[in-house]
Formats: structure tokens, C-alpha cells, sequence
């Protein structure tokens, strides 16, 4: 029998397609399964607007949830409330540290224009001596950051809240 | 619900021109950071307008999609400011473009959290965190320019200059704006006009840049009336669809 902590435990096998180490509930995208009679509902949140792994996440739900026999599924996006960093499990923080990428790290309020910016410690030397290249990077979630000890150029997954 | 349509048809346009605009400068950022700066927030922006384009055609009930709205509209039913349209020029122009729009966007959002509207509402909490980011990014490279070199500064100042003029439509007013503010839709564009002045005050003075003296002011983009290059904008934009209708990749 079909319930909703086994679609959940079946969801912990689809990866991110862009940070393929992050499954989709570490990054804390799904936010409600629901099962009426053989219909699973899975309803998902993007974490930027433009997110372009939208489409392709929830055709690889749709074909995981398949090789479990369950064929009836639908996915919907929600808006909100809008996806944070927050959402990111502690265990998805040690696999992005353990990939190379720095994780989110908390933030001055962000309503602020101008602050102090953020310390982000290199996920190799963990030297806190580190510096910001650029506040964009080659996702929309990640900014570019150098350590100034190791010189490690990384991605730092941007605080978004 | 005509006003509904034509409200966010306004504000969907706004992020889908200023995308597309964005988008131009694939592969010819000053630098790769900026580069991909640039496209990233593009990115934002084609994702708003894909929500927001969506809702709008949902609204209208003719069976549309967001991409027929985007890509099979002519010119005059296009409801974007002129200021979005205006040409990239050099890479302080696109700054000093996405500084007067971030502006704007970033207190019209934080407004728009509490409309009625509940899809508006939920579309404004979303992209109210991607544009406090792109305003940061535009603020101080206003401020770099401006505050920078003589000729950084001469330039930007020109760009300001040259922009200014389509900054007042940015609080357009009509029928429908007021419609949609007595219904609890709308932000108080007053309210969103008074913080704008504080953000471009406190940035210009960081920036040692001065708005101009000449205050002639232009609009016409939310009555369908657009300056000479929407066309090119769209021409670049709709050709795949208007070459091969349907098209899906």
C-alpha cells in the first residue's frame, strides 16, 4: 500500500539536475505530498523565479515515482511561501561543503542595501580569510568566492531568505 | 477583470523586456563576472514575466499561454516602460537602467506582498528576494562608476542624463492603476515613488552623480505607445515563433 512517507522516502532518490549531490528534499524543494485513492499530488517550490531545472525535476519525479509502479502523479509549483535557504537540510549543507561549495551562511538583514559582507569559510581549508568575486555565479543560486590561504576559487550557495 | 489583465500584462512586460534586453549581453559582458551577472539576473527577470505572462493569460480566458503572449503580440499591445526598451548603450548605461529599475522594483514588491491579489501577492514574495539582490549588484556598481575615474564618472553622469527622463513613468497613473489601488490590488504608486526617491538620492550622493537639470519627462510605454526600438527588441525576440508557429524545444 501506497502512503505518503513512502512516496517521500522514494522521493529521497531524485537529485538536483544542477547540483547533482543535493537530492530534492535535501535542498528542501517538496513541500506536500498527497494521495487521494491512486492520484499522488507532489507539489514543489522553485528557488528563483528563472530556475530552469523546473521542468526537468519534475519529469524525473514523474519517471522515479514510475519505476515504483506508481503512475498516476501529478506535480504543481507553488509561489509561496517563497523558497528560502533555511530549507536546506543540515545534511545537504555537509554534502554542498564536501562537493565544494560553500553553504549558505546566515546573513545581515537583507532589506539593507549596503552591509558588512558576509564571512564565507572555504569548504576546503575552512580558512575564513576568503573573498568575493563576483555576487553572481554559474547558477542563479551561487555567487563566485576565492580563498586568500589555499587560493581555492569556489561557488558559495547564496543566502537567500 | 480587464483592468486585472491589463495590470499585470504592465508588470509582466516590464520583466520580460528588460530580460530580453539583459539577455544581449550573452558573450559580450565587459568582464566574465559581469557577464554572467547580467545573464543571471536576465534569468530572473524571463522567470517573472513566465509567471506573471501565465496568470495574465489565465486571467484573459482565451486559451493563451505565457509564451503566445510573449511571442506572438505586435508592438502596440506591449505594455512595458520605455525606459526597459532603451538600448544597453555601454555597460554604466545598463547599470545606471537596471539602478533606476531595481529602484522601483524593490519597494513596488514589497508593496505588492499585501495585495488582494493572492497570485500577485505570492508572485511579489518571490521576486521580491531575487530584486533586493539585483539592486545591490546595480547600487554599487553606480557607485564604482560614478565615484570612480574621470572618465567612469563623465560617462555615467551622461547615462544618467539620458535616462532620467523616462524615470517618471515608472509611477504611471491612470484609470487603471487607480482601479487597481482602490480595489487593494495596486501598491500607492506614491508610497513606491517616495522610497524610490530616497534609494537614488542616497546612491547618486554616494556616487557623486546630479540629476539633471533638464526635467522633461517622457511616457507612453503603458498606453502601447513605445519608442523606435521595442520593434528591433521584439523583431530579435519573436522570430522563431513568428517563423515557425508553435515552435517547442
Amino acid at each position: 500500500m501506497v502512503n505518503e512517507s513512502v512516496i517521500w522516502n522514494y522521493l529521497t532518490e531524485v537529485a538536483d539536475p544542477e547540483i547533482p549531490v543535493l537530492t530534492i528534499l535535501d535542498l528542501g524543494i517538496v513541500r506536500k505530498v498527497s494521495i487521494e485513492g491512486d492520484h499522488v499530488q507532489v507539489t514543489i517550490t522553485p528557488t528563483y523565479s528563472g530556475c530552469p531545472a523546473m521542468k526537468l525535476i519534475e519529469d524525473e519525479i514523474i519517471a522515479k515515482l514510475r519505476e515504483y509502479k506508481i503512475d498516476n502523479v501529478d506535480v504543481d509549483l507553488v509561489l509561496s511561501p517563497a523558497w528560502s535557504t533555511d530549507w536546506i537540510s543540515e545534511e545537504g549543507r555537509d554534502k554542498l561543503r564536501e562537493y565544494g561549495i560553500a553553504p549558505p551562511e546566515d546573513e545581515v538583514d537583507k532589506s539593507v542595501l549596503f552591509s558588512e559582507p558576509t564571512v564565507v569559510p572555504c569548504p576546503k581549508c575552512q580558512s575564513r580569510n576568503t573573498r568575493m568575486i563576483s555576487l553572481f555565479g554559474s547558477t542563479a543560486c551561487k555567487a563566485q568566492y576565492q580563498c586568500n590561504e589555499c587560493l581555492e576559487p569556489f561557488d558559495y550557495f547564496k543566502c537567500l531568505k | 477583470m480587464e483592468h486585472l489583465f491589463e495590470y499585470v500584462i504592465r508588470i509582466g512586460d516590464d520583466s520580460l523586456i528588460l530580460g530580453q534586453r539583459l539577455a544581449e549581453w550573452c558573450g559580450h559582458g565587459p568582464i566574465l563576472e559581469e557577464d554572467i551577472a547580467m545573464t543571471n539576473i536576465s534569468l530572473d527577470l524571463i522567470g517573472q514575466a513566465t509567471t506573471l505572462l501565465d496568470y495574465a493569460a489565465k486571467i484573459e480566458g482565451k486559451g493563451k499561454n505565457a509564451d503566445q503572449l510573449a511571442f506572438l503580440r505586435f508592438d502596440k499591445d506591449y505594455r512595458n516602460l520605455l525606459l526597459v526598451e532603451q538600448p544597453n548603450g555601454d555597460f554604466g548605461m545598463t547599470m545606471m537602467r537596471q539602478f533606476f529599475f531595481d529602484a522601483f522594483r524593490k519597494p513596488f514588491f514589497e508593496a505588492l506582498q499585501h495585495s488582494k491579489d493572492e497570485q500577485l501577492s505570492a508572485i511579489a514574495e518571490k521576486s521580491l528576494k531575487e530584486t533586493r539582490y539585483h539592486l545591490k549588484h546595480s547600487s554599487e556598481w553606480v557607485i564604482r562608476l560614478g565615484d570612480g575615474t574621470e572618465e567612469s564618472h563623465q560617462r555615467i553622469q551622461e547615462s544618467l542624463d539620458a535616462l532620467y527622463r523616462y524615470t517618471d513613468e515608472l509611477f504611471y497613473s491612470d484609470e487603471v492603476q487607480k482601479a487597481m489601488e482602490s480595489a487593494g490590488i495596486a501598491p500607492k504608486m506614491d508610497d513606491v515613488r517616495s522610497e524610490w526617491n530616497k534609494t537614488v538620492d542616497y546612491v547618486l550622493n554616494e556616487a557623486t552623480l546630479k540629476i539633471p537639470d533638464n526635467q522633461w519627462k517622457f511616457e507612453g510605454g503603458r498606453r502601447g505607445m513605445h519608442s523606435e526600438h521595442l520593434g528591433y527588441i521584439l523583431a530579435d525576440m519573436q522570430y522563431m515563433q513568428r517563423a515557425y508557429p508553435g515552435l517547442e524545444w
